[in-house]
């Protein structure tokens, strides 16, 4: 039954319509639930989101070549790359023009160096050229023999083709790099043995993922199973175990194991000591796989055990017991009834595990070595040692889009609503 | 279906004790035998230690001291998984992540039965119970009551001798219970099992059961026939606890033979039967149904009352009275055709009893 009247919609005790009224009272309470969440929400965008998306813009941005080179890249797009000849004399005198501009900017040495990263030995080839350009260059004279006169390089077909296939202003020029491939007129091609790093490095990353990801579940199970089982006290007491090295800095803990690993170390000297090992003969556990390995697995179990704790503490005892009363074993019951019914915290662990593991970078990066390093410590190392942001860029969201398509499997075949994290 | 001497016990319970700290004594001094076949309530309050006698039946508990036999063997040190007893929980405990075909399998194939066979048996167990279109079923999509079936025919799929059951009808509504109460009852009629039943419910208990063992304090307080513990409780405790009683607070004066002579608190003197009253000068609770009350002099023990409070109740009306001092005095008058005594609140009437309907118990 409706409280319209006849002759109107329905009033609030004010008089003014009750759809307004609701609306008015609703609204109000949107507002405020905006308003309260409105500084995580500015925090969030500007710190998380905007910068992440700046990033990842970067693994496709080449807008320092047609911006520095406009003529030259004009020049450049009826010329056939493939026909093995130089372009004519116009493509010279527009890229005369346009270092000569350049170099007055001071824009020619950011082009040479984003140039320098397809091929080695074009920041000096850009510099000197530059500078020549702008000051020695003869407008009279032709300008192709100029340019080969001043470096032979100019007279290479190949210098011409990088221009003209990085001369578009967004590239996948990163990516193919990433995936340790790289653009020539005919397509694509793999780089040569010597020179593919990146997917060695990402398959490395992943199958030391998934290792760790496996260690921290089979230690990481037993301790979850006995903390919701043991009584009170004694759980409580494993508990703090557990979170004690949780609440301990990252880089103390991978500073300890490295005074524990490594090879005048604590476990070295007890094996030697106990006549395990000879002197001469002690284990690398540090600075390789094994270290970051060792490591990982200890800073990464607590994110094991938590959601497996917390699952299985919602498992109730009688289940077990009804197993056993209907005849079954120890571990039947266990097998047949406890484990599937923990799944999802497995699930939980795993994916929480194996998505922290894939990204990690301070630990590899301290007792990791060569052989335990992680598609990460290739990441900081273009951000940080030898400048190649793009590059950076484009291994990280690789990085990225792989997590998802784990997570989206991962979801198809044991389902995100069966993870439970609490 | 009494156990007389001459039975082997099939389950028995000889002077169990069960302390879970090494302080305090949850079970204390348990005797009990149940004959083959026998259905027995192990009835009481919360904390009585019924539940704790169950489950060292079922093996998940360890007996302090003492021996518990199955079939005349000391089955103290056999794990639960090798004593063969089934049992329906709380909770039903049905495995959530099976179905209710499954289920009901896993018994089965944990004795390794074949399958075909095992098919077999999980139907008939279904069909049992009614549910033999479920099988498909996860619990999760059945109601309450229909897991409720399904663990009773989990727990008979795969033939025990023994079936314990621990308050499996506490968590349905009234009406279900009461119907399963009848449909356990005469499972167990047909199938012949031994069935052991914990609850706190009396009206299940007196319902359902061959004999009921009213358990308080960790002892067993008396073991009877339901209408036994009804009619002649031995002592205050189980007469309290099962059906509704007047207590009368008295000091016995004279004992002749099955008969002593007690002097009522509050000035009355009485003619009651003696059960477990000590001997002349001692304290005794006299224990006295409330439908056992006449509204005449008729009864040899005979007093006035006077009328506080009368409850209609469709049957009977419920009427509270102060009788020799006493204010908690209920009398339970039959609502019977338009002769009886239309009592009027605030009267004061004549009631009566006979002695043998009034127990002289404990103090």
């Amino acid at each position: 039954m409706s409280d319209a009247t006849a002759n109107g919609p329905v009033l609030a005790a004010d008089g003014t319509p009750l759809k307004k009224s609701l609306q008015r009272s609703l609204r109000h309470k949107k507002f405020r639930a905006l308003m309260l969440i409105a500084p995580l929400l500015a925090f969030v965008l500007v710190t998380f989101v905007a910068p992440i998306g700046a990033m990842l813009l970067r693994s496709v941005e080449n807008q320092i070549v047609p911006d520095t080179l406009p003529r030259t890249v004009v020049a450049l797009a009826d010329w056939d790359a493939t026909s093995g000849e130089l372009p004519d004399e116009a493509a010279f005198a527009a890229l005369a023009a346009d270092l000569a501009e350049a170099f007055d900017n001071k824009t020619h040495v950011k082009l040479a160096i984003r140039l320098n990263y397809e091929s080695p030995g074009m920041t000096s080839l850009f510099k000197k050229t530059g500078k020549a350009a702008a000051r020695r260059f003869d407008p009279d004279q032709p300008y192709r023999q100029q340019f080969i006169d001043l470096r032979p390089e100019w007279g290479e077909v190949e210098i011409w083709q990088l221009l003209k296939t990085y001369s578009s202003r967004y590239t996948n020029g990163y990516f193919v790099n990433a995936i340790d491939m790289q653009k020539t007129p005919d397509g694509l091609v793999m780089k040569p043995d010597g020179q593919r790093v990146y997917m060695a490095s990402m398959l490395r990353t992943l199958g030391l993922t998934l290792v760790i990801t496996l260690l921290c579940l089979t230690i990481g199970y037993p301790i979850a199973f006995l903390l919701a089982n043991l009584p009170m006290s004694k759980a409580n007491l494993l508990m703090i175990l557990v979170l004690l090295p949780f609440w301990t800095s990252l880089l103390v803990r991978t500073s300890a194991w490295k005074v524990l690993l490594q090879q005048q170390g604590v476990v070295n000297d007890v094996l030697v000591w106990l006549g395990v090992l000879a002197d001469d003969s002690r284990l690398e556990l540090i600075n390789n796989q094994t270290g970051t390995i060792i490591t990982m697995t200890h800073i990464l179990l607590p994110f094991m055990i938590l959601p497996l704790y917390s699952v299985m503490k919602g498992i109730p005892p009688y289940y077990v017991r009804a197993a056993k009363s209907l005849g079954a074993t120890n571990w039947t019951a266990f097998w047949r009834v406890y484990f599937p019914q923990s799944i999802p915290g497995i699930g939980a662990g795993a994916i929480l595990v194996f998505i922290l593991s894939v990204g990690y970078y301070i630990t590899p990066e301290l007792v990791g070595g060569r052989s335990g390093k992680f598609i990460s410590n290739w990441i900081a190392d273009f951000v940080l040692k030898s400048p190649n942001w793009g590059l950076a860029a484009a291994l990280g969201a690789i990085l990225l889009a792989l997590v998802m398509v784990l997570y989206v499997l991962y979801d198809k075949i044991v389902g995100i609503d069966n993870v439970k994290l609490g | 279906m009494a156990l007389d001497s001459s039975q082997q016990a099939f389950v028995a319970f000889d002077r169990v004790q069960k302390s879970y700290d090494g302080e305090i004594l949850v079970v204390k001094d348990l005797n009990l035998q149940i004959a083959k076949g026998e259905f027995v309530t192990m009835l009481g309050p919360s904390g009585s230690g019924k539940t704790t006698c169950l489950m060292m039946l079922a093996g998940f508990e360890t007996a302090t001291h003492g021996d518990i036999l199955l079939d005349g063997k000391p089955i103290n040190n056999i794990p639960p998984h090798k004593r063969g007893i089934g049992m329906v929980f709380q909770n039903y405990a049905l495995f959530p992540h099976m179905t209710v075909g499954e289920n009901l399998s896993f018994p089965l194939e944990v004795r390794n039965i074949g399958k075909s066979e095992r098919e077999k048996m999980v139907m008939d167990a279904l069909d049992m119970v009614q549910m033999g279109e479920f099988a498909g079923r996860r619990p999760a999509q059945l109601s309450g009551g229909q897991q409720q079936r399904i663990a009773l025919a989990r727990a008979l799929v795969f033939r025990p001798e023994l079936v314990l059951m621990d308050e499996p009808l506490g968590a349905l509504d009234k009406q279900l219970r009461e119907h399963m109460q009848f449909e356990i009852k005469h499972l167990h009629e047909k199938l012949g099992v031994t069935v052991v039943y914990v609850t706190h419910d009396q009206s299940e208990a007196l319902t359902m059961s061959d004999r009921v063992a009213v358990f308080d304090d960790g002892r067993i307080q008396q073991l009877a026939p339901p209408d036994d513990l009804y009619e002649r409780p031995e002592n205050a405790f189980v007469a309290q606890f099962i059906g509704e009683n007047n207590t009368l607070n008295a000091t016995v004066t004279a004992i002749n033979g099955d008969t002593v002579d007690v002097d009522i608190d509050g000035g009355m003197k009485g003619t009651a039967l003696k059960v477990n009253c000590d001997g002349v000068g001692s304290r005794t609770t006299l224990s006295l149904r409330p439908e056992r009350v006449r509204l005449d002099h008729s009864g040899v023990n005979r007093t006035e009352g006077k009328v506080l409070e009368l409850i209609y109740l469709g049957d009977h009306i419920r009427c509270r009275m102060a009788v020799s001092g006493h204010d908690d005095f209920i009398v339970k008058v039959p609502n019977a055709g338009g002769d009886h005594k239309h009592l009027v609140v605030g009267e004061t009437t004549q009631i009566s009893w006979e002695a043998v309907d009034c127990r002289a118990l404990d103090a």
